[in-house]
C-alpha cells in the first residue's frame, strides 16, 4: 500500500451501535437519504416525446390484415379464375364492375388498406437493413412520397372514371 | 441445428423470412398495378394494350407467382394474428406453419388451370 489512508475518509463498518446504518449512524433518528430510482420521472426530466404510434401501426397491420385477406382473395378470384380468369380483363369489363357502387368501394378501401399495409411493411424493412439515418430518412421519403402517389391517382381513377370515354 | 429451442433457422425463422420477402414483392407489384389500372382514365386502347401483356404465357406465370405470394403472405398473416391473440398460439406456432404449407400447396394446385389454363391453350393449343 503506497498511499496513506486518512482515518477520517474511510468507512467504519462496525459501528453496531447505531444498528443497519454501515457507520454512519442512521438510524430512526437519523434516516439515511432517500436514493430516487434511477429511471423515475422528476421536474428536471426531459418531456417525453414517446407516442403510441409504433403501438397503432402494430395493431393496423393486423386489422388491416385480416380485412385485406378477404378484398384481396376476393379479387383474385374474380379477375384470375372466375369466368375465363385473366382473359375476360379489358376496358369493358373493367366498366361493367366499376357501374357498381359496391364494387368501387370494394376497390377504393383495398387500395387505400394494401397501400398504407404495404408501405408500413416497407417502413419496417427500411428501419431494419438501412444502418445510416441519412439512408433511412431518404428510402422513407421515397416511400412516402410512392404511398401518397399512388393513392390520390388510385382514388381519383376510381371516382371520375368514365365509360363513356370514347 | 440440433436443439429443438433454437429459433435461428427454423419455422419461426424462415416464415418471417418468407413474410418480408413476399410482403415487398407484392408491395411493388400494387404500385405498378394501380399504373396500369390507371390507363382506364387515359383510353380503353391503351388499357386494354397493356392488359393484353398479362394475358402472355410468361406474364401469367408471372401471375402464377404472384398468387403464390400473395397466398403465402396470407394464411402467413393469419398465423402472426393467431400467435399473437390466441392464448396457445405461441404453443401451436409450428403446427399452424404447417398448416399453412399444407394448405397453401393445396390451393397453389387449385390455381394451376385457372391461372395458367389459358396460357397452356396458347403454347399448347386449343
Amino acid at each position: 500500500m503506497a498511499t496513506e489512508v486518512n482515518p477520517t475518509d474511510s468507512v467504519e463498518l462496525t459501528d453496531s451501535s447505531s444498528g443497519a446504518g454501515f457507520g454512519y449512524g442512521y438510524g430512526p433518528e437519523n434516516p439515511a437519504p432517500l436514493i430516487e430510482p434511477p429511471r423515475a420521472r422528476t421536474a428536471r426530466t426531459p418531456k417525453s416525446t414517446k407516442t403510441n404510434f409504433e403501438l397503432y401501426g402494430w395493431l393496423f397491420m393486423r386489422l388491416s390484415g385480416v380485412v385485406l385477406v378477404v378484398l384481396v382473395l376476393g379479387h383474385l378470384l374474380i379477375q384470375l379464375v372466375l369466368d375465363g380468369g385473366v382473359t375476360k380483363v379489358g376496358f369493358a369489363f373493367v366498366a361493367g364492375r366499376w357501374a357498381s357502387p359496391f364494387w368501387q368501394g370494394w376497390d377504393l378501401v383495398m387500395l387505400w388498406l394494401a397501400m398504407l399495409h404495404g408501405g408500413n411493411g416497407l417502413r419496417t424493412v427500411i428501419n431494419d437493413y438501412a444502418e445510416q439515418a441519412n439512408t433511412r430518412f431518404w428510402l422513407k421519403t421515397l416511400l412516402f412520397t410512392a404511398v401518397t402517389f399512388t393513392i390520390v391517382l388510385g382514388s381519383l381513377v376510381i371516382f371520375t372514371f368514365d365509360p363513356n370515354i370514347r | 441445428m440440433s436443439a429443438g429451442t433454437l429459433y435461428r433457422g427454423r419455422e419461426g425463422m424462415w416464415s418471417w423470412v418468407a413474410h418480408r420477402v413476399t410482403g415487398v414483392l407484392i408491395f411493388f407489384f400494387l404500385f405498378v398495378h394501380v399504373l396500369d389500372t390507371a390507363l382506364v382514365r387515359v383510353s380503353p386502347e391503351d388499357y386494354d394494350k397493356v392488359v393484353a401483356t398479362y394475358k402472355t404465357p410468361i406474364v401469367s406465370l408471372l401471375e402464377y407467382g404472384l398468387v403464390a405470394a400473395i397466398l403465402f403472405h396470407a394464411l402467413n398473416g393469419l398465423r402472426i394474428i393467431a400467435v399473437d391473440y390466441w392464448t396457445q398460439g405461441p404453443r401451436y406456432q409450428k403446427q399452424m406453419f404447417w398448416s399453412v404449407m399444407g394448405l397453401w400447396i393445396v390451393l397453389m394446385i387449385g390455381a394451376i388451370y385457372p391461372v395458367l389454363g389459358h396460357a397452356a391453350r396458347v403454347l399448347f393449343g386449343s
